[in-house]
């Protein structure tokens, strides 16, 4: 095994496809600066196609929720219907909600 | 050379050599290069090359209206019917060495496809117009790695030096013009290209000021790969290129 710590640091990336309205968790690359991680990516999960936006982040950068406190974070909002806005009548013509 | 080609399909086998010979080159890094990101980047490269070899040898064969395609063009040729530049022939060497090669080939690739996407030859326009923004691409992954390199460690700056003097004598033969370039431009289709020297050395001594490194002395140009005067390497490369249609002529595949 090679020593990690002589390793590129690991870069998530985020595509946003031709039309697509987010940009979108796609998986990692290995690169030693933003610009490394940002070919690396075209060529990984973009295959250079046009229109296709990129980002690239740290992983050391993403601060994540912690899977044992889901409960606490996710649950309170359950029970409180006021917080969901399910009384309101969406007109046809409004897409992408 | 019993297999000569009519100028303008000459013309076109040139292009398509060059990017082929180079492909066949960066494929020879598969499961080699440094990282595994690395590894990709340059077998993308390397198809980029070959689908251009096979858009420029398939017009070749198609003006030349003999009946060669572009696998016969690739495969049924020996080294003194090969027109490609003798830089993309070069071994790869360590990766500074493939990056120099790579550096100095796409600047004078880019700048060749901008003047080639104009000319009046619809068919050629369009291959260099889809291949232009591959190029660009090339270009741009050269250009960083020679900085990275060059302006990197010691080691690396040394290295990336080394590779820069052994392909610099071959860069002169990109923009040298002849009869068969002459041919090409008055048939609408071909770009001089000792006009595009000058752009070509204010790209190149851009990326070199940035990547802190000297611009290789001048030296005695080598010439010959457009007319079949290769270097050592070409023979070798096709041998292993050609195996399996020299052992199975005509099989389909």
């Amino acid at each position: 095994m090679s020593d990690p710590s002589k390793e590129w640091p690991l870069w998530e990336v985020f595509v946003r496809g031709k039309g697509g309205l987010s940009h979108r968790h796609v998986g990692s690359v290995h690169a030693a600066d933003g610009k490394m991680a940002l070919e690396h990516a075209r060529d990984t999960y973009t295959r250079r196609m046009e229109g296709v936006s990129l980002w690239v982040l740290p992983s050391a950068q993403i601060v994540a929720s912690d899977p044992g406190d889901a409960a606490a974070l996710f649950a309170p909002a359950e029970d409180k219907v006021y917080r969901h806005p399910t009384f309101y009548k969406i007109p046809d013509g409004i897409t992408h909600i | 050379m019993e297999n000569a080609l009519p100028p303008l399909a000459a013309y076109a086998a040139r292009l398509g050599d060059d990017s082929l010979i180079l492909g066949q080159r960066l494929g020879e890094w598969c499961g080699h290069a440094p990282a595994l990101e690395v590894d990709l980047s340059l077998s993308n490269v390397a198809l980029d090359l070959i689908g251009q070899a096979t858009h420029f040898l398939g017009l070749a064969g198609a003006i030349e209206g003999a009946g060669r395609e572009a696998d016969k063009l690739a495969f049924h040729r020996d080294v003194m019917d090969f027109s490609n530049c003798l830089l993309v022939e070069q071994p790869n060497g360590d990766f500074a060495q493939t990056i120099a090669r790579q550096f100095l080939f796409s600047h004078y690739q880019a700048l060749l496809f901008e003047q080639m996407a104009q000319v009046e030859d619809e068919r050629f326009a369009a291959i260099a117009a889809k291949a232009l923004k591959e190029v660009k691409y090339h270009a741009t992954l050269a250009s960083d790695w020679v900085v990275r390199l060059g302006d990197g460690t010691d080691e690396s700056k040394a290295r990336m030096t080394t590779g820069l003097d052994w392909m610099w004598r071959f860069a002169d033969e990109l923009f040298v013009m002849d009869d068969v370039d002459a041919a090409a431009i008055a048939a609408g289709a071909g770009v001089d290209k000792a006009a595009l020297r000058a752009d070509w050395d204010t790209r190149v001594d851009a990326i070199l000021a940035d990547a802190t490194l000297a611009r290789p002395a001048a030296r005695r140009p080598v010439l010959g790969g457009r007319v079949g005067r290769h270097s050592e390497h070409l023979g070798h490369l096709l041998s292993e290129m050609q195996f399996l249609q020299r052992a199975y002529p005509g099989a389909t595949w």
